[in-house]
């Protein structure tokens, strides 16, 4: 008993095992069709660049009673080059894990005084474009240890655990049958280097969380709520599997 | 008014084959849809796209239900002179979003 307490302490700092070796972790980019690939590669006729674009106009404008925008406090959006790599992060104020949403949120409060923007509306996914955008090409970096373990493990258990009416697990399609068809459709890794994505069959840009909700569908499960702990215990989960995939924010999907 | 993409060269030579690629944000609502109440989701689309070339029309194009969300239209013009092009998406309700671009002919 007493050895079954100390176990999830004595993991702590410990690398967990990767159920895809690094050498076979593949972006869910080789897993479309060569004409998604080369529009998500040139910029030019991206179709996810039109968020960032209105990213960009939102980033210098003042929001909020506090009447400050982005820019009065983080200066150009360059600055945040590299920051949407190390998200999901643990707030150590908050004492949560705020996914780049989260944190867009908290700093609408915080800063600028105003209400949190919805979930999946215009502006949140112009925002999150806009800054994961800045950080395309980094390799993602998250940080399991410390204080965000208890909440990698959780979204270990979700990803492990076998759910929905099917009964699947997320492990059961993108671990032991990635590269095996699905119907017509090729499964994928699931690695979530890409999101906020644009998805030819939501014909929008839209974050991880809601493809997430997609897939708990998919198995006839209930999904959570988008930006709810639990699905953002599972995307820290997702971006440690996909630690070292180059952010391709906004990249665009079938 | 929609955000739009224009990309084409800042400068051609003259009688050089010119690409230009346009992509406006616009949901291209067929209206054959229902919401998850079963309410029909009204038609919403962009019906006409032009564009001229100081002056001159020089591509055309009618737009229906089968075309997806935020359209992508690339075409091909010869630079003739140096000049403005105006883009011009019409929607079925009759609003137009414009846009200009230069092209510098050397």
């Amino acid at each position: 008993m007493l050895a079954l307490l100390l176990a999830p302490l004595s993991v702590q700092g410990q690398e967990p095992q990767r159920a895809i070796p690094a050498s076979e972790m593949r972006s869910g980019r080789e897993f479309v069709s060569a004409a998604t690939r080369a529009q998500q590669d040139d910029l030019t006729v991206n179709p996810g660049m039109l968020w960032v674009e209105q990213g960009e106009k939102l980033w210098r404008e003042p929001a909020g009673p506090a009447e400050r925008s982005c820019a009065s406090c983080h200066g150009e959006e360059a600055s945040m080059r590299g920051v949407a790599a190390r998200y999901p992060l643990y707030d150590s104020s908050l004492q949560r894990l705020l996914n780049l949403e989260g944190r867009i949120q908290r700093c609408r409060v915080e800063h600028q005084k105003g209400t949190p923007l919805a979930y999946e509306s215009a502006e949140l996914l112009a925002f999150t474009a806009l800054i994961a955008q800045q950080s395309r090409g980094l390799p993602v970096k998250v940080d399991i240890d410390g204080p965000a373990r208890p909440f990698f493990q959780r979204g270990r258990t979700l990803y492990l655990q076998r759910q929905g009416q099917l009964n699947l697990s997320c492990a059961q399609c993108h671990e032991d049958n990635w590269g095996r068809r699905l119907r017509a459709e090729q499964i994928s890794q699931g690695m979530s280097n890409g999101f906020p994505a644009y998805r030819l069959e939501w014909q929008t840009l839209g974050s991880l969380n809601r493809r997430l909700r997609a897939c708990f569908q998919g198995v006839r499960a209930e999904p959570f709520a988008s930006g709810s702990d639990e699905f953002v215990a599972l995307e820290l989960y997702l971006a440690w599997r996909a630690q070292g995939l180059p952010i391709e924010t906004p990249a665009v999907r079938r | 008014m929609p955000a739009t993409r224009i990309v084409l060269p800042a400068k051609a030579r003259k009688g050089e084959v010119i690409e230009i690629k346009t992509l406006i944000n616009h949901v291209m609502e067929t209206g054959f849809r229902r919401d998850s109440v079963g309410n029909a989701i009204p038609r919403d689309i962009i019906t006409k796209f032009t564009c001229t070339y100081a002056g001159v029309e020089v591509f055309r194009m009618d737009l229906f239900t089968g075309v997806a969300a935020n359209p992508f239209v690339a075409f091909t013009t010869i630079a003739t002179e140096t000049g403005e092009l105006v883009f011009e998406w019409t929607d079925q309700h009759g609003a137009i979003t414009r846009e200009q671009a230069h092209l510098s002919v050397v």
